[in-house]
């Protein structure tokens, strides 16, 4: 069945509906496909093909109940590990959750079991979502689909690979500076980051609380668009989730249609630090907009480059107190307790056995920029310009409808090569930080392959808060003209991994 | 800003309750250190006038009605425990303040 | 423990030294669920049975504050005379603890709900203003059981066993400002404030505040200054002072401490001290050789909260009758003096009395028996006045006795004994222990015939004008009744069987 496998996720759930394929069909078909290239790509922390099946099954049941279901039921989908799951362990890709079986599902997991989504497993990611590459995750690292000795992108790398690897047609991440948009944009897929609040953070374990924003993983924009509706909207558990409408994200990726928008180019993101072929890529891209019709100009914010030394003493000062719970006590891993030590030591113990080095690394980060003396230069300092940064953004989109950029400086780059460079690292986000800091929307769609490695490129579109649907409209704008261009998806070009693994027994 | 030291690790290691070894001290100062003198750069932005924001969108007032909810079990509550004890989370000797 | 320290006479340590005081109080508020998640906030359940994800701190779950805690906590600001912040955030205070889940406690730091408020408690006659510095809201920690070592205490305890029942309970914290000039009344001050906050929260509604039950508990700060000095001394903080007696007792003993301290030529040191309520004495708690530092920053999973000031007027203009104003009311309804006012207040006799009138009895009677023979039973049970097991519907009903002629004072006296004993009600009483004023002409007219022939000489005392004389047959009349006969009537028949009437 693995022509199953190819089809998009709208397809795969008109078909279920139509009762032509079943969902465990479809189901099996891509367990067949993890069993087959998993040992290679190493996406999934977690799968389970008895609970998954026994999920396709039920949804088989209530179709043939005669119950109507959204358009994605029975279709499959990865789950990042980040997000608490009742049947199934979730680990953040940490050592000190290792085996945690959550007593509550998160919110996008129970609005994916209501949309009758089918949840394949739990994918892998940078431990507790802190990394550009999924190195972080205590489980060993996810590799890329397009070249197995490069990174999938990160944090949400398993979700990423999972999805170009064609283990699953949809999968569910979190970004928090880029962790959705940068790992899309390295494995040629597309990836969403829904305006903040606009999907609910609750059950999904916390990294940085004010930046935190769960996304889809597609790859396609219209079945991005499917799964964004499917778990997003208000949520009464998490007090920052916006009451309103959600944007209608469905229809503007069917409208695709551009024809005199405005479009502008972030003139601070490019030159130094950006390979030429992603550049060259980004070029032809913002060509193709205005060949479709839109009207591009250079917008300036000129605070964009405050936005990673921001993000790095907020995410991590949020981050110090939101990963204190990890204390041993009530859940997780326990080290050093003989009897005679203090909880105090075993705490400490724990959690210096249990966190990898970029979880101590931005603890400690951020403990630091929290403390009394160093709070108004470091933290306080940061939160201005955040101030900054959104009047950067309402002031560019006083002018224009969407902003553009390259998604990340470079194309997906070999394991290990920047694994214990933090700055190098962290310059992986410089495009997509922006957005994380000012909570509005912004997504990668594909835009070709870098001359010099053959690597995926993406493009990133940014809009208002709550003007989710502009992404969708652009993305699928862009994506139908790349793809007639390309006579298909740009993931026809990458390898086939079929033969690569060895079957499991 | 003043550079990172070896102590200044340690007291923050300990403050975040993470036993660090002496090797991991000293590549947590030299890495610390580099990461502080780059983000130090927020400094620069002459910010005096400017509200800081501390959270993504200007909300406010989100709250619940005083109603109760299902608690879980206790087995639910206790199933992830490293150690129970009569329903209770079983932890090591506390020190410090008498509760 | 080692805290074997020397103490000062109070008079002499408030002979040498100006005392400031401070105090920081924690209530728990009454709401149905907890601070922050819907588990319900009710006292003494089995353990760890009222937590959830949210409580318990378990991975990605999130608060979401209880609307009713943050009007609650704004009526008490207001009910203080405090201002209402427009505009104000909760931030993380974070600190390590096994008793709280999150490491962190939501709290408020900056930028409390309400702010610069103040209370009168009056003490010895004299009006003292208690200047607040903030209200604000918080989250209560989970309860330790330390469990091993010698002790049964934290200390030398092998390992605890926690219960988070209690963690996300809403908190409010009212913390003064530092009061000075309250000289040797300071440890009632202290006392009077705790009492008088206890009221204004009953009044509105906002907690049962059970002291025994940790729904009040009291932070006492205490600094001492040599007198004519201008700066304030070190002040200690000193934990678990958990009921009135306790916070008037706490005050005193640090003074003491304190004193015989600086008088030796020692140094206060800054730290969190221990009430003891067995000993009176308090004892060095945690040691702050390392500062903390609590890294306070805005708590990014909630919104700030705008009150708006509309409905910050209409709350305010909704405040029931505060405690201070309804004892000036009633006061003049019942036409005591101020002192005897201040005796009630101080004997929580105020709320019995009122029941007690409400009841049907005249104001006079009740306040004289409430404050009369039932704080002496009180007094010597050694509880407080309203744990007597006693109603002010009973009490009621024996002033109606009184009134009615069916007993006099003597006999209600013993009515109160049999209803303090379990004997049943007032009447029941009266019924059981043949409790009845005599008022059988037949029967008291014999007596005075016998009284009267006893005392020949008194009767012709009485007969030649002397009516004073009278007193003693009137006494020998009751002594024969043993009580029961109505003295004013037995003095009516003597006077006109002597025919002086």
């Amino acid at each position: 069945m693995t022509e199953l496998l190819h089809k998009t996720a709208a397809e795969l759930g008109r078909l279920i509906a139509a009762r032509e394929v079943s969902a465990v069909e479809v189901t099996q078909a891509h367990l067949d496909r993890i069993a087959e290239v998993e040992p290679k790509v190493n996406a999934f922390l977690h799968v389970d093909p008895e609970t998954t099946l026994a999920q396709a099954r039920a949804v088989d049941e209530r179709i043939a109940g005669g119950e109507r279901l959204g358009p994605l039921a029975g279709v499959p989908v990865a789950h990042k590990d980040v997000f608490t799951t009742t049947d199934m362990p979730t680990t953040a890709g940490s050592k000190i959750l290792e085996g945690w079986r959550p007593p509550y599902d998160a919110t996008v997991t129970s609005r994916l079991r209501e949309a009758g989504l089918v949840i394949l497993g739990k994918t892998n990611l940078d431990e507790f979502a802190m990394g550009s590459s999924t190195e972080n995750s205590a489980y060993g690292p996810t590799r890329n689909p397009w070249d197995l000795s490069r990174i999938p992108g990160g944090s949400s790398g398993g979700s990423s690979a999972a999805v170009a690897a064609y283990e699953a047609p949809l999968s569910t991440g979190t970004d928090t500076g880029g962790s959705i948009r940068q790992p899309a944009a390295v494995t040629g897929i597309v990836g969403m980051k829904p305006t903040y609040g606009g999907s609910s953070r609750y059950g999904l374990i916390a990294f940085a609380s004010s930046l935190d924003t769960p996304g889809p993983f597609a790859r396609n924009v219209l079945d991005a668009a499917l799964l964004h509706e499917a778990f997003s909207g208000h949520d009464v558990m998490d007090s920052t989730s916006i009451h309103a409408h959600m944007p209608p994200v469905v229809e503007a990726a069917r409208q695709a249609d551009i024809a005199g928008l405005r479009v502008g180019v972030v003139k601070e993101f490019g030159g130094e630090g950006y390979q030429p072929g992603v550049l060259a890529r980004f070029h032809e891209a913002v060509e193709l907009l205005e060949s479709l019709g839109a009207k591009v100009v250079e917008v300036s914010c000129p605070s964009f480059g405050y936005a990673l030394p921001a993000y790095y003493l907020i995410a991590p000062s949020e981050c110090s107190s939101n990963l204190a719970r990890f204390d041993a006590m009530r859940y997780g891993l326990r080290v050093g307790d003989d009897g005679t030590r203090s909880a105090e030591e075993v705490m400490s113990m724990t959690r210096a056995a249990g966190f990898g080095p970029e979880v101590k690394r931005r603890i400690m980060l951020g403990t630091y920029a929290l403390s009394s003396g160093y709070y108004d230069a470091y933290y306080g300092q940061a939160q201005k310009v955040r101030t900054l940064i959104s009047r950067d953004f309402d002031a560019a989109f006083h002018q224009v409808d969407v902003l553009v950029s390259p998604t990340t400086p470079t194309t997906a780059f070999p394991i290990g090569e920047r694994a214990d460079d933090p700055m190098a690292m962290y310059l992986a986000d410089l495009c997509t930080i922006p957005t994380n800091l000012a909570g509005n929307a912004a997504i990668s769609v594909p835009c070709g392959l870098a001359d010099e490695d053959g690597l995926p490129v993406g493009l990133q579109i940014m809009a208002p808060v709550l003007g989710d649907d502009r992404c969708y409209r652009v993305g699928a704008a862009v994506e139908k003209a790349l793809e007639d261009r390309w006579g298909g998806s740009l993931l026809t070009k990458a390898p086939a991994l079929e033969g690569l693994g060895y079957q499991h027994g | 800003m003043s550079a990172i030291t070896r102590d200044e690790v340690a007291h923050l290691a300990r403050l975040s309750r993470l036993a660090l070894a002496d090797e991991e001290l000293d590549h947590f100062a030299a890495q610390l250190d580099q990461i502080v003198a780059a983000v130090a750069r927020v400094a620069e932005v002459a910010a005096d006038d400017i509200p800081p924001s501390s959270h993504a969108l200007p909300l406010t007032n989100v709250f619940r009605p005083d109603e109760v909810r299902p608690s879980l079990t206790p087995e639910q509550a206790l199933s992830g425990a490293p150690a129970v004890e009569d329903d209770r989370f079983r932890v090591p000797r506390i020190l410090g303040e008498e509760a | 423990m080692a805290d074997t320290e020397t103490l000062m006479p109070y008079d002499e340590a408030l002979e040498r030294f100006e005392p400031v005081l401070g105090l920081e109080t924690h209530v728990e508020l009454g709401t149905e669920s907890k601070m922050f998640c819907g588990c319900p906030t009710e006292f003494g359940a089995p353990p760890n049975t009222h937590v959830c994800p949210v409580c318990l701190a378990l991975p990605g779950s999130l608060p979401v504050a209880n609307a009713e805690a943050i009007e609650s906590t704004i009526r008490i600001g207001l009910a203080l005379n405090c201002t209402i912040a427009e505009w104000c955030r909760f931030a993380r205070k974070n600190y390590f603890y096994p008793d709280m889940p999150k490491n962190y406690q939501i709290s408020q730091y900056d930028e409390p709900l309400c702010t610069d408020g103040y209370l009168d408690v009056v003490v010895d006659g004299q009006t003292v203003r208690i200047e607040i510095e903030r209200v604000h809201l918080e989250e209560d920690t989970g309860k330790s059981t330390h469990v091993g070592g010698a002790t049964g205490r934290i200390h030398g305890a092998d390992y605890s066993i926690v219960d988070y029942n209690r963690a996300g309970i809403p908190l409010v914290e009212i913390v003064t400002k530092p009061i000075p000039g309250t000289d040797r009344l300071a440890p009632e001050v202290a006392r009077a404030y705790v009492t008088e906050l206890r009221e204004l929260m009953r009044a509105l509604g906002v907690s049962d505040v059970r002291m025994e039950e940790g729904s009040l508990r009291c932070d006492v700060n205490v600094s001492l200054m040599p007198r004519g000095a201008s700066e304030w001394g070190t002040r200690t903080e000193t934990k678990n002072v958990n009921s009135l007696r306790s916070v008037e007792r706490a005050v005193r003993g640090e003074i003491e401490r304190q004193a015989a301290i600086l008088a030796d030529g020692g140094r206060i040191i800054q730290e969190t001290r221990h009430f003891h309520e067995d000993t009176g004495r308090t004892t060095s708690g945690r040691s702050k050789e390392e500062a903390q530092d609590y890294r306070y920053f805005p708590e990014p999973d909630l919104l700030p909260m705008a009150p708006d000031p509309e409905w910050v007027a209409s709350l305010k203009a909704e405040l029931p009758e505060l405690p201070s104003v309804r004892r000036g009311r009633l006061q003049a309804e019942w036409g005591v003096s101020d002192l005897d006012m201040a005796a009630m207040h101080n004997a929580d006799a105020i709320d019995l009395v009122e029941a007690t009138v409400a009841a049907g009895a005249p104001a006079a009677d009740a306040r004289k028996w409430w404050m009369g023979e039932l704080a002496r039973r009180a007094n010597e049970a050694g509880k407080p006045l309203a744990e007597l097991p006693i109603t002010p519907a009973e009490v009621a009903r024996v002033t109606e006795l009184v009134a009615s002629g069916a007993l006099n004072d003597k006999l209600a006296r013993q009515v109160l004994e049999g209803v303090l004993a379990g004997e049943g009600s007032p009447d029941d009483v009266v019924a059981k222990r043949g409790l009845q004023v005599v008022n059988d002409e037949g029967e008291l007219l014999a007596i005075i015939d016998k009284v009267l022939a006893e005392n020949a000489d008194a009767a012709d005392k009485v007969r030649s004008g002397k009516v004073a004389a009278a007193g003693a047959l009137v006494g020998g009349v009751m002594k024969a009744s043993r009580g029961k006969a109505d003295a004013a009537r037995a003095r009516e028949l003597i006077l006109e069987k002597l025919g002086v009437s």
